[in-house]
């Protein structure tokens, strides 16, 4: 413990001389947090400083194993660390789909060469990786994907089409769940890792109810990989996959209340006259604080590795819906204010935009009933679930 | 909410293993309420709370208790929750010690708490709705001591109470913490009437009348006119406490439920094989588990004196309320015609939850609270 407690001495005193205060705030947007990568432009030094210094520690991915670019904390450690961080207010250094999804899925599954060639670019947050599950005619039903891989002796080549790739237009890499054999639905298919700028590979984002394009449609046209770019075994990438679920219902789940954020929504919005909205706030409060206290448990659980592998269902399920409810009771609270779609005054339809853009909370990454299923069968054992 | 450590991991195991065994529906709820005993639960088994050191779970070591805190009180609240243990644990030995530290009053009580002789009830509320600060029961200066005029109502095992801790105004007005005084009444004082109810879940309160009681100065837990902080203290120790029996009582409701489904058959198939009724099984599951963790949180806020502490209590309580509601609504409901027999147990932690929702503020006082904590 004496040892803990001088090991948090010595981060305070690291943070303090190294986190510039520009980010010691929440990021303002998604373009405001960083998200690394070849095409990433930083947003300012500050960013790019933040990034810099706590990579060059490991500490994008404290608990990874230095070799591969991490920090190699133990989970007390790593702990102090996010505790350390969260008093200070500092923001994540690195937004990253490398390090919250297919970081996790290389661990596990990657050959000892597939880490060492990727998972320090994702700590460095140099490659912006994009994920390809869901295409048009496979969505809760994923394992029902029909993108082709075929096996052409020196090569995979891949003919299909993604849907729903967040951000496809600025990632670098994709990590993309392909048919190999149609045998078998789920044993017929593979979890391969490819170069966004390969030829035949093209992207057009989706516009949004929100008026934003968080998502792409992904073409893939005759795109040729290399055989070894394969995770795990060929034909068995239905298990990678859920794993990396898992991790991705993490961080949405994460994200639901702001990432960790336990601030109070009544206290954002300040005096409230309405009675009737100030109780549905109160109540909306509540199940709030009580979640952001599960969240802690989880992660606690996670680091000692006790939590239920179905939990991230759970978490993610509940979190998303707290995060519909808060931007329902924001937008009842700002009134006609926030219907203006275009305004300064709005920050050009921030509100409205947002309110938008948390329904896909409950869709993106399994719908709420998709992980309800998963709750029921995997921790209440119910039969045929 | 932590991990706990190896020896919370360790009270609970044996809380657990007791009340499984010797505080049952059957052994205890079932079998008190059939013989009508006026105090709704066993002194044999508040023997047995005894022996384990149970009772003594938050007295202060130099005073004979385990010196413990909220957490290992909710570890132990929560399996009274699952069992639907009637026992004055939660007034008794959570409430009222955590009023009587450091008191001189402590001193006098303590060691028949510790025995499992002694059944301390906490008298606040005067109406029907919790308001610990709406105190007009007047405490009067007289001669060495003083006289108490007014009413009480919903205190828990008044009847069978050695020690009514009552909140009192010695000054100020209706509505304020200022000139609050909490007195130590003892069990047959004069000209304190007491009115023994049965309530829904066959557990006992007491309406109380004081004309004219007379007690002596040394009756007074802390000081005159500060009744507040001992009484605060009680109430943040009772309701985290009651939090953490709500999520027992939830979480018993909820797997006694989850079992039926894996059991009952209609349709040529087991009513669990719905997907309408898995998902509510599964949204249910969910919200006992946040409750859980917001329950934990809040005692563990308490034992480290945390400035949040107050916050997080509220919303333990009333998100603990909130899902134990959800849960015995749920669980009749998916029981069917069964869940509305008395033979059947599901009933009953309908009834339960329904007093303890009550207990020290409703989940819509504890929203209230939170919204005034937080400036809104």
């Amino acid at each position: 413990m004496a040892d803990l407690e001088e090991f948090r001495g010595e981060i305070r005193a690291w943070l303090e001389a190294n986190c510039p205060p520009e980010m010691r705030t929440r990021p303002r947007s998604e373009d405001d947090a960083c998200w690394g990568g070849r095409k990433w432009t930083f947003s300012s030094d500050a960013q790019r400083q933040w990034l810099e210094v706590m990579a060059e520690r490991g500490w994008t991915v404290p608990d990874w194993p230095k070799d591969y670019g991490g920090g190699g904390l133990s989970p007390a450690e790593s702990k102090i660390l996010r505790e350390e961080l969260r008093a200070i207010g500092a923001r994540q250094p690195l937004y990253s789909f490398g390090i919250s999804m297919l970081g996790p899925a290389l661990l596990k599954y990657g050959t000892e060469e597939q880490k060492c060639r990727f998972l320090p670019e994702i700590a460095r947050g140099e490659i912006r990786w994009c994920q390809g599950y869901s295409e048009p005619g496979a969505g809760s039903d994923l394992a029902g994907l029909q993108t082709k891989c075929e096996d052409r002796g020196d090569h995979w080549l891949v003919n299909g089409q993604k849907v729903w790739t967040s951000y496809a237009d600025q990632a670098d890499w994709i990590f993309c769940l392909v048919r190999t054999s149609t045998e078998s639905k789920q044993g017929g298919i593979s979890f391969l890792l490819f170069d966004m700028d390969s030829p035949g590979v093209s992207t057009k984002p989706i516009l949004l109810i929100s008026g934003y394009s968080p998502f792409c449609e992904t073409f893939f046209d005759d795109v040729k990989v290399p055989k070894d770019q394969v995770v795990g075994e060929v034909n068995r990438g239905w298990d990678v996959a859920k794993y990396l679920l898992q991790h991705e219902r993490e961080m949405i789940s994460g994200m639901g209340l702001g990432g960790g954020g336990s601030a109070l929504l009544g206290k954002q919005l300040g005096q409230i006259e309405d009675p009737f909205l100030r109780a549905e706030v109160a109540a909306f409060d509540i199940d709030a604080l009580a979640f952001t206290a599960m969240s802690e448990h989880f992660m606690d659980q996670l680091k000692a590795g006790e939590a239920h592998p179905a939990m991230p269902s759970m978490m993610k399920y509940s979190g998303t819906e707290l995060n519909k409810r808060r931007h329902e009771l924001v937008m009842a609270a700002g009134g006609s204010d926030t219907l203006e779609w275009e305004s300064e005054r709005t920050r050009g339809g921030k509100p409205a935009r947002e309110w938008l853009r948390t329904k896909a909370n409950s869709i993106e990454g399994g719908t709420s009933e998709i992980q309800l299923g998963i709750v029921a069968k995997h921790i209440l054992r119910l039969p045929g679930a | 909410m932590t991990l706990l450590t190896d020896d919370q991991r360790q009270l609970q195991d044996m809380a657990r293993t007791f009340l499984a065994e010797e505080g049952t529906i059957k052994k205890q709820l079932r079998h008190w309420r059939g013989t009508g005993c006026k105090d709704g639960f066993g002194h044999g088994l508040w023997k047995q709370f005894a022996e384990l050191g149970l009772t003594g779970v938050v007295i202060p070591e130099d005073q004979g208790g385990l010196g413990l805190g909220a957490t290992e009180a909710a570890l132990v609240l929560k399996e009274i929750g699952r069992n639907l243990t009637p026992s004055p644990f939660l007034t008794t030995a959570v409430a009222a010690a955590k009023a009587l530290e450091g008191t001189a009053q402590g001193e006098r009580w303590f060691p028949g708490i510790l025995a499992g002789e002694t059944v301390a009830a906490l008298a606040i509320d005067e109406g029907k709705h919790h308001a610990p600060e709406a105190v007009a029961l007047e405490a009067r200066r007289q001669g060495n001591g003083f006289v108490l005029n007014g009413a009480k109502q919903f205190v828990v095992h008044g009847a069978s109470a050695d020690l009514i801790l009552v909140a009192a105004r010695t000054a100020g007005g209706v509505g304020e913490r200022e000139g609050l005084t909490l007195f130590a009444v003892e069990r047959g004082a004069h000209s304190l009437e007491v009115e023994n109810v049965n309530l829904a879940d066959s557990s006992k309160a007491a309406r109380l009348a004081f004309n004219d009681v007379a007690v002596d100065a040394d009756a007074v837990v802390g000081e005159v006119d500060d009744g507040w902080t001992p009484l605060s203290r009680a109430l943040a120790a009772g309701r985290a406490g009651s939090a953490a029996e709500l999520v027992g009582v939830a979480a018993g409701a909820s797997d006694m439920t989850v079992d039926y489904l894996k059991a009952r058959r209609q349709f040529g198939r087991l009513i669990g094989e719905f997907q309408v009724l898995q998902h509510r099984a599964a949204h249910l599951h969910s919200e006992v588990e946040i409750a859980r963790a917001a329950a934990w949180k809040a005692a563990e806020l308490l034992d480290r004196d945390a400035p949040q502490a107050e916050l997080m209590v509220h919303v333990a309580k009333a998100k603990a309320t909130r899902s134990a509601q959800l849960a015995v609504q749920e669980g009749v409901q998916m029981h069917g015609g069964i869940g509305m027999t008395d033979e059947h147990d599901i009933g009953l932690y309908m009834k339960r939850e329904a007093v303890l929702g009550q207990l020290w503020g409703d989940w819509r006082y504890h929203a209230r609270q939170v919204a005034e904590l937080s400036g809104y």
